[in-house]
């Protein structure tokens, strides 16, 4: 146990490296190009450029430009943007955080509770017109680009029926700080929670509905048959409980993704200032910089969220506890 | 107390009807142990299963009559068949290391079927339930009961299959080759414990094997069955001594001695079991059967007697 | 159910196991349609370029000039508009004329419905390509480390580890920033910017994983079955193996896979041309559209709806076509569709 943790834990530690190594060599090695000039952005003077140089150490070895890059991302912090002169990067990333965050959370609850829904009673009803339909719905969120979708919700919320009952509490788009107005901070994330779910209400309740159905061929239903159990505590307790294993470990990596980035769409269409939208402001300005640190401490984020989810599962299942 | 007339299991398949069980008549008295052997795909599974009502794949036609104390079976609602099903027909399956949830400790789903019929408290199914697993000679029952199913033996899990099936005191029990996939020696424990057992409750048994070896030990009276029909009926001890069907004298013949020299070779039979699809009109063992004349083309019949082979060799 | 699958089990397998797949594939009604569906989408953005020569537009020059007639009379595409503080001009909304401007015009005067048509063919282009690079890397990496093993598997491992743990759209803004402005020159090769051949490369590698790791997991159960090691202890040669013996179990897998990873690319496609690290301007994709229209959304929402809908279409019809292949080939399989 303690064995396997430890592994655990050397694995994420050399996933991590790799990865900076990967980042480190995409920024500064590709082949084709000056970094400098990159890092320094669009029409950089030579005195920039020379700037740049030193401060990431491009005359010397590539370790030490390793080195250098890694130190100030993660010890000194004191990274900057050289498109906006002397911005300070890390502290911008981590200001972002709270956004994206509040965005993915309210998302996750949403598509916890609604795939939870479609997946049971798809798998209680399945093969009649409920599963049917249900289970297209779901191909249809699936198959929606989300970044579209959002527009499409903002066209419908912000502009064609604005002015309707309906959609009239719809706030202009933006964000609200929870702790100056709660109200407004929930009310200009509902629309977004609801684009960003949707994709993983349409995934998780397929997902969760052919596990059960899945477990439901196992021996052990059978068993649970021959006791004279009743259909719902089977399908509940039995087939579901078996089943929400993958549901959890799936929960966890894409939970872990968006945090880490892949809210972004979401973040973009609504305006919301979280770590995805400022990758991308970031990328509309070629400042290299705010990209590196954000995709760094994104899947650093992911790594260890997986590595989390990992050995949280080897302490709930109890084959893999004992083993 | 269990009389089966003319079962006949059918599946849908993307090629054709499948007769997997076809016109099985048995009967069960109360304490009796009926034995039922056959090679696998002979139908001895699925027709106890039908008997249980475990068939839900909605591509089976169940046939036939199946009376359990009068009542019958076949077509019974399954909000009343799940009443019957775990309290007084219980089951005991063939491979105990995927028959318990693995989420669950051992404790937890036996006390799950006490309160699944039973009017009592949680409190009190649990202790049923370390009874039960004492009743088993499962080694310090109160610790026994908080392990999960992965961290048991074979042995030990079938054995919590049988406290469970035994957690009502059901009339009848249905073990469908309770012993093969486990080890000789703990096979024998696992027999002598259903003897004793028996002897306790006084359950009916109907007990499913291909292992000639295991129905001398346990048998009263026997049912061999070939390609989804019974082909020869009696006690045990006719048909151990007078085999009339020559499939009966093949699976005899494949049993080791227990005592006395070891044949050099054990005899098997030559061939295999026929497709149950587009199954060919005549005996349907005739294909493998040393002792095949003509009339074998024909379907023979099963008498009705307590004593009965499907042969034309003994009809003739 | 072992007893009913024993019997079902010795049923003849009177056909091959492709015939039996198509036969199937072609029993399921909603795969049928889907597959119809998707031809027809592919048929109608191969016409893209007799649809513009027979129309006479350029749909990737701007045309904001241009003039065309409508019932008679001579409209601009681009109108004055009449709200605001008069420097907007605003394009044409919908014609329903085949051919005129049928879908309205953009924000350079450009014919919508052509850029539609040219645009899908250049998303299906790259979501196909993108499979074939994804399943190539995948199929290699995942069929060296499942079939060697040790030290060559815990790297290739490692490897998929850390693409893996990537932000799928960080991973490829990252590739795109460094690659789209200058292109790649890897000696032998040279992609230019602006080629599609970079979104395809991108979107390619960043799901290799994704397609891997299956893939090592059935040949590291394959290398076990006992027909694999019979050959080898047979002393037949690896290479000969891999290619008679695991490759064709595996291409079942990485047929299914062909849709499922279509439909995740164009979603993928679409969605980094609308980051505009994509497709670059003025060729066109239907992310490339979408957020041409975005600043028209609530003027001219045509411009952004008909791309998406068109993506939606074509995506679904894949992933309908998806599962019914995985039902046709491999019924137990575990692939889900759409991880993203």
């Amino acid at each position: 146990m303690l064995l396997a943790l430890l592994q655990r834990l050397g694995q994420m530690v050399f996933v991590m490296f790799g990865i900076s190594m990967l980042v480190f060599l995409i920024f500064f090695a590709t082949p084709g190009a000056d970094p400098a000039a990159r890092i320094a952005g669009r029409n950089a003077t030579p005195e920039v450029l020379e700037a740049v140089r030193k401060s990431f150490g491009f005359d010397q070895p590539f370790y030490v430009q390793y080195l250098t890059m890694m130190k100030k991302i993660f010890i000194t912090g004191d990274l900057t943007s050289f498109v906006n002169r002397g911005w300070k990067v890390v502290p911008a990333v981590m200001d972002t955080v709270p956004v994206t965050l509040s965005l993915v959370m309210g998302a996750a609850v949403l598509w916890v509770v609604f795939s939870l829904i479609i997946g049971i009673v798809a798998a209680a009803t399945r093969g009649s017109w409920i599963d049917k339909t249900l289970m297209v719905l779901g191909l249809i969120g699936i198959s929606m680009p989300v970044y579209w979708l959002g527009e499409m919700l903002n066209l419908i919320t912000q502009s064609r029926y604005h002015d309707t009952w309906m959609f009239s509490w719809v706030p202009p788009l933006g964000y609200k700080n929870f702790s100056d107005d709660p109200k407004g901070w929930f009310l200009t994330l509902v629309i977004p929670w609801i684009t960003l779910s949707i994709l993983y209400i349409g995934l998780y309740g397929r997902v969760l509905r052919a596990a059960i159905v899945e477990s439901l061929q196992e021996d052990y239903i059978r068993t649970a048959r021959a006791k004279g159990l009743s259909e719902a505590r089977i399908l509940l307790r039995h087939a579901l409980r078996t089943s929400l294993v993958a549901f959890v470990t799936l929960f966890g990596l894409d939970f872990g993704a968006l945090v880490g980035g892949s809210a972004l769409l979401t973040e973009v269409v609504f305006g919301l200032q979280g770590v995805g939208k400022l990758t991308y402001d970031a990328l509309l300005n070629l400042d290299l910089p705010i990209i590196m640190t954000t995709v760094l401490y994104a899947s650093f984020f992911v790594v260890m969220a997986n590595a989390v989810v990992d050995i949280l599962y080897m302490l709930i299942d109890p084959r893999v506890r004992t083993a | 107390m269990l009389k089966v007339r003319d079962l006949s299991v059918s599946f849908r398949t993307e090629q054709g009807i499948v007769r997997a069980v076809d016109g099985v008549s048995f009967e069960v008295g109360e304490g009796e142990l009926l034995g039922v052997v056959g090679e696998s795909g002979s139908g001895k599974t699925v027709s106890l299963l039908a008997v249980m009502g475990l068939i839900t794949d909605p591509n089976a036609i169940i046939a036939g009559s199946i009376q359990y104390r009068g009542r019958e079976l076949v077509g019974l609602k399954s909000r009343a068949m799940r009443v019957l099903r775990g309290k007084e027909i219980a089951m005991i399956f063939q491979d105990p290391m995927t028959a318990l949830t693995p989420v669950y400790t051992v404790g937890w789903q036996i006390a799950e079927q006490v309160l699944a019929h039973q009017r009592i408290s949680k409190a009190a199914a649990w202790q049923r339930a370390i009874d039960l697993l004492a009743e088993v000679n499962i080694p310090k029952p109160e610790e026994a009961a908080h392990r999960y199913p992965h961290q048991l033996s074979g042995g030990m899990r079938q054995r919590v299959v049988i406290a469970m099936a035994l957690s009502c005191n059901p009339a009848l029990l249905v073990a469908d080759e309770p012993t093969t996939a486990l080890d000789v020696t703990v096979q024998a424990q696992i027999l002598d414990l259903l003897h004793k057992l028996r002897r306790n409750h006084g359950s009916a048994i109907v007990f499913i094997t291909h292992d000639m070896g295991v129905m001398a030990e346990i048998a009263d009276r026997m049912l061999v069955m070939y390609a989804g029909r019974v082909v020869e009926r009696g006690t045990k001890e006719e048909l151990f001594r007078v085999p009339m069907h020559p499939y009966t004298q093949a699976l005899l013949d494949s049993i080791p001695p227990l005592t006395g020299e070891k044949p050099r070779r054990l005899r098997a039979i030559p061939g295999t079991p026929p497709i149950l699809l587009n199954r060919p009109p005549g005996c349907a063992f005739a294909p493998r059967c040393a002792q095949r004349f003509e009339k074998c083309s024909a379907e023979p019949e099963l008498g009705n007697g307590e004593r009965a082979a499907a042969c034309f060799r003994v009809t003739a | 159910m072992s007893a009913v699958s024993d019997t079902l089990d010795a049923t003849p397998k009177s056909r091959g196991p492709w015939a039996t797949a198509l036969r199937r594939l072609l029993r399921d009604r909603a795969a049928v349609a889907a597959l119809i569906l998707f031809l027809m989408v592919v048929i109608l953005c191969l016409l893209a370029p007799a649809y513009a020569q027979w129309t006479g537009t350029d749909p990737f020059k701007s045309t904001l000039d241009a003039v065309i007639k409508l019932n008679g009379q001579d409209v601009p595409v681009m109108e004055q508009s009449t709200e605001g503080l008069g420097l907007g001009y605003t394009p044409i909304g919908p014609t329903w004329q085949i051919g005129n401007y049928f879908l309205g015009a953009d924000n350079q005067g450009r014919d919508v419905m052509a850029r539609l048509l040219f645009g899908g063919l250049n998303s299906l282009f790259i979501a196909g390509m993108a499979t074939v690079v994804t399943l190539f890397f995948a199929t290699l990496i995942g069929l060296t480390a499942g079939f060697f093993g040790g030290i060559i598997d815990t790297l290739l491992s490692r490897f998929l580890d850390i693409l893996w743990a990537f932000p799928v759209y960080l991973l490829a803004i990252s590739l795109s920033i460094v690659l789209i402005t200058q292109g790649l020159d890897l000696g032998l090769i040279t992609i230019e910017s602006g080629s599609l051949w970079l979104p395809i490369f991108i979107i390619g590698v960043v799901y290799v994983p994704y397609v891997a790791r299956p893939v090592r997991g059935q040949v590291l159960a394959l290398r076990e079955s006992e027909f694999v090691l019979a050959a080898v202890g047979l002393g037949v040669p690896s290479h000969r193996i891999l290619l008679r013996d695991i490759l064709p179990n595996v291409s079942t897998t990485l047929i299914v896979f062909v849709p499922i990873m279509m439909a995740l690319n164009m979603i993928t496609e679409s969605a980094l041309s609308f980051l505009s690290i994509g497709v670059q301007p003025p060729d066109a994709s239907w992310g490339t559209i979408i957020q041409d229209g975005q600043t028209l959304l609530y003027t001219r929402p045509v411009v952004a709806l008909a791309p998406g809908i068109a993506i939606v279409i074509t995506v679904l019809a894949l992933n309908v076509l998806g599962d019914g292949l995985r039902d046709a080939l491999d019924p137990r399989s575990k692939i889900r569709i759409g991880r993203s």
